[in-house]
């Protein structure tokens, strides 16, 4: 019996303790028209080479290929230690460190990393994680209303330079609530106008702003802050944390910095894993602490005086406030925020730096080369991060399978999103990307055009 | 220490160090950081010990018994780790193409014709990352249901008041009032306060069953009947699945929708925290509002389906497709197990907690529900203890540390007074069973004969009790590189 470890002598023992005949009777307070037969569509059980083959088979099956995707999740370098130390039964099989003195671990490595994030960020407290940076960005647009007293607004000015899986995520979580998302345009860099920011009278709560954006394109973060709080907004950051290696922290745009940060933090060090589990990190002023949602955890001292951790500022969530709890999260993404705080140790400033600035060198190398070919065209003139946007002479629809086909993953097609991007793509190279690689990629796509 | 008083300016890891063949030209200085962020400066080496170390000042299902009740804390095979971990799912990035995506896709749909199977119901959805997401997406799509109807007036949840947090503050996220319905003496919901209150403003009512209580809701289809015929909806809470998986079904139970922790009932670890996931299963008039994407397959090929083919769709919970690396571990549970060992769960998860249940009792202790049969869990009041002695729940839970055992769930659900919330699942052994009952027989001696140091527990950790007040009053939340060293 997988995983069940009792000899029949011991059942039989147990049931006899217990007063009665077989595990059956255990169910006796179940009405008995409700009991199930067997679990029919059920496959039989398998040992474990089967499922070995089998999952090795599905592994398999299809070619990671060379990746050129980015457009939220993107394809880094993890330190090998990182996952070796996740693993650890210590950390992988624990709870969540209710227990205080029986998770000083996991307790610890959360303060160090909501140190770690203040310190990307210029902020001055980070919760210990949401589920991804979609839902952390519905989450500080919550923040942001419950915040802004003086407007009272229940709208977001939300440019469309903000990823657009991001805002049917926010649109899906807020929106129940009467909250609205308001449009703003972008211009012909691909950027938000700080000059369209003439919203006035159009009364809305907060400001959203993606670094980089959504078409890896850098917003002009000083303007943009320094308007919406001239016009009472707070600003709500979304942000690559690899990028804030060498991008100036969201603490510090405009005058006053924004005032609620969050973003996804899979480049820290989470594998591509088709999209989860990831996490959301969110950090804030101190002065808003207490409208933060999520986990957070403490230093403190113990009955002799000696440093520990707890988690603290408890009343904000759902199992002491209930119904009136910042946000419903519960379980959130812990093993993951333990690899990121592993990996950005392993890294450190200057290697976090050098990630960062790889992913820039090739990306600028690739668009170069891109941009040359006969058949393909810049979009958008703007500085960049670590992705650009190319429109093709041809139909991506025809492009992007055929150069997959070849086990390349050109970049993401954003016509479905932008109607007036059509055969366009957003295009990404990481510090993985080998110079090969990117001449790959380039020849086919000649080729193909 | 802190890993930040281990760094030393200039010191990195060379090997760590990316680098590109091409020179680059700089981006304009408005757009970059003035100083380096203040990260750790150590080496590997120091990094590894330091997690390493960190790592064994916890608790952890692989290290100690954890009998947490709610949470089911159960062995979490190695092999899902190992092999949803193979680079061929590790490495794909979420917008491969289908051509891709076959083998993952394949898991994905199966499992969801899985959990249908598990739950009884007509479709399923794994999008959900967790369980407050799954109940988050429950009611989002019951509220879409009755204003797909034309029904505007129901503005109330109905939730029980020993219901788990997230219950409220879902509701609460998806714009609902809500009415906490009364525990009844013997630990059934208290039927005739619900049937007072049901009505035209009822939305629906979320239900845990077995309840947080560890006890089998014996009315569950009188209550059925009862929202329904007032045009309401039934929310399963999924979070006790592991008492009955494989012989009651929440569909046939009455329920229109149904979310399952999955890093509790199947297996995938708590890591800490999380990450989770919280498929959520539906009846279905439910179906047309399922949050996209969802995996589907036409016979020939696996493809996920997004909202232009679900225009009546609450939406997307997360931008990508959920937390697929757990829902692997998931799948390659459900595979292991198979038809006959996953009913085999629900019947050994009810052994070992009703044989612990007796053993305490025996032992003089207090169940909080003594006519009852337990379920995978139950609850132990120690009022007494309180009263006699002034040995609370969080008193036996501080020392269980001590003797090697991790605390019960205490103070929750609040309705019992001083209580422990036990559920010790069907991976462990009668051996660490017993184990456990001479660890509280000791603490209850303790209690008797030396309340003073029960009371000053534990002593064996890494750390003795810790000053909450102080940590929620003098906020830490972070080391500041100019803040002194402690
Ligand atoms: C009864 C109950 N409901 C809901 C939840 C919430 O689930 P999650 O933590 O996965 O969000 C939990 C567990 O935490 C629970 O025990």
């Amino acid at each position: 019996m997988p995983y069940i470890p009792h000899t029949e002598a011991e059942s039989a023992a147990m049931l006899a303790a217990i007063g009665v005949s077989s595990t059956e009777e255990l169910f006796d307070e179940i009405p008995a028209e409700l009991r199930v037969g067997e679990l029919a569509a059920m496959p039989a059980a398998l040992n474990e080479i089967e499922i070995a083959h089998l999952m090795e088979g599905r592994a398999a099956q299809d070619a990671i290929g060379s990746c050129f995707l980015g457009a939220g999740a993107y394809d880094h370098h993890i330190p090998a230690a990182v996952w070796e130390i996740v693993g650890r039964g210590e950390f992988y099989s624990a709870y969540t460190p209710y227990q205080a003195e029986a998770s000083q671990g996991t307790l610890q490595l959360i303060y160090e990393y909501q140190s770690m994030m203040t310190a990307l960020t210029a902020m001055d407290v980070a919760n210990a994680s949401l589920y991804d940076g979609a839902s952390a960005l519905a989450e500080a647009v919550l923040m942001a209303v419950r915040l802004n007293r003086k407007s009272a607004s229940r709208r977001v000015l939300f440019p469309t330079t903000v990823h657009p899986r991001y805002r049917q995520v926010v649109q899906s979580l807020v929106g129940n609530q009467g909250i609205k998302l308001v449009d703003l345009p972008y211009d012909e860099s691909g950027r938000v106008d700080p000059a369209a920011l003439a919203y006035g009278e159009s009364d809305c709560a907060a400001l959203v702003i993606s670094q980089p954006n959504f078409f890896g394109a850098l917003e002009e973060v000083d303007e943009l802050t320094n308007k919406a709080h001239a016009n009472g907004l707070l600003v709500i950051a979304v942000v690559n944390p690899v990028a804030l290696a060498i991008l100036k922290p969201p603490g510090e745009w405009g005058e006053t910095g924004a005032d609620i940060v969050c973003g996804e933090g899979q480049p820290l060090g989470i594998p591509l894993s088709s999209g989860g589990p990831y996490f959301g990190f969110m950090a804030c002023r101190q002065a808003h602490v207490r409208q933060m949602p999520g986990r957070i955890v403490g230093r403190t001292e113990d009955l002799d005086g000696k440093t520990g951790f707890t988690l603290t500022l408890q009343a904000r969530e759902q199992h002491i406030r209930r119904s009136k709890a910042t946000s419903n999260i519960c379980t959130n993404q812990g093993l993951m925020v333990t690899a990121a705080t592993i990996s950005m140790a392993i890294l450190g400033p200057e290697g976090l730096a050098a990630k960062a600035t790889a992913c820039h060198a090739n990306t600028a190398a690739l668009k170069a080369t891109l941009t040359a070919l006969d058949g393909v065209e810049l979009v958008f003139e703007a500085p960049f991060f670590h992705e650009f946007v190319i429109r093709l002479a041809a139909p991506v629809a025809e492009i992007l399978p055929a150069l997959a086909g070849q086990n390349i993953l050109a970049g993401l097609d954003l016509g479905n999103d932008y109607p007036e991007l059509k055969n366009c793509l957003l295009v990404c190279a990481t510090e993985k990307r080998t110079t090969s690689e990117i001449d790959a990629y380039v020849r086919s796509l000649k080729q193909l055009l | 220490m802190l890993i930040f008083e281990r760094s030393s300016p200039g010191r990195h890891s060379r090997s760590q160090l990316a680098h590109s063949d091409v020179a680059l030209a700089p981006l304009p200085e408005r757009f970059l950081r003035k100083t380096p962020p203040a990260l750790p400066e150590v080496s590997e080496l120091q990094a590894v010990r330091h997690y390493t170390r960190l790592s064994q000042k916890n608790f952890s299902v692989d290290t100690h018994f954890y009998p947490l009740g709610s949470c089911t804390m159960k062995y979490n095979p190695r092999i899902c780790n190992t092999l949803a971990s193979l680079p061929g799912f590790s490495g794909r990035h979420p917008a491969a193409p289908a051509s891709h995506s076959q083998g993952v896709l394949a898991c994905l749909y199966e499992l969801q014709e899985y959990l249908k199977e598990m739950t009884g119901m007509a479709a399923v959805t794994l999008a959900p990352m967790a369980g407050a997401q799954g109940e988050f997406t429950g009611v989002a799509m019951i509220r879409a249901y009755h204003e797909e109807r034309g029904d505007f007036g129901r503005r109330e949840i109905l939730i029980p008041d020993a219901a788990h947090g997230t219950n409220p503050a879902s509701a609460v996220m998806c714009g609902y009032k809500v009415r906490e319905i009364p525990t009844a003496a013997n630990g059934d919901l208290d039927v005739d306060a619900l049937a007072a209150v049901v009505g035209p403003e009822t939305a629906g009512i979320m239900l845990t069953n077995p309840s947080t209580l560890g006890l089998f809701e014996r009315q569950i289809v009188k209550i059925a009947k009862l929202i329904h015929d007032a045009g309401g909806l039934l929310y399963y809470d999924g979070a006790n699945l592991n008492a009955l998986l494989g012989k009651v079904r929440p569909g046939d139970m009455g329920f229109d929708v149904v979310h399952i922790n999955v890093h509790k009932t199947f297996a995938s670890p708590h890591g800490g925290g999380g990450p989770g996931a919280g498929p959520v299963g539906v009846s279905e008039r439910l179906q047309p509002f399922l949050p996209v994407p969802l995996a589907s397959y036409d016979g020939v090929s696996y493809a996920w389906e997004e909202e232009d083919e679900h225009p009546q769709s609450i939406g997307r919970l997360s931008a990508f497709g959920g937390n697929i690396g757990v829902l692997l571990r998931t799948y390659i549970y459900a595979r292991i197990l198979g038809r006959e060992g996953l009913a085999r769960v629900s019947e050994y998860a009810a052994l070992n907690a009703n044989y612990l249940a007796v053993r305490l009792q025996e032992a003089g202790f207090t169940l909080a529900y003594p006519k009852r049969r337990a379920s995978h869990e139950f609850i132990l009041t120690m009022k007494k203890e309180a009263r006699e002695h002034g040995a609370t729940a969080m008193d036996f839970a501080k020392r269980l540390l001590d003797y090697g055992y991790h605390a019960p769930t205490t103070y929750f659900p609040m309705l019992v007074p001083e209580c422990l919330l036990i559920e010790p699942t069907e991976t462990e052994s009668k051996a660490e069973l017993d184990g456990f009952v001479e660890a509280m027989i000791k603490i209850a001696g303790e209690a008797k004969d030396r309340i003073q140091y029960l009371k000053g527990a534990p002593y064996d950790q890494p750390v003795r009790r810790l000053d909450d007040v102080r940590a929620a009053r003098n906020l830490d939340l972070a080391w500041k590189s100019d803040s002194e060293v402690s």
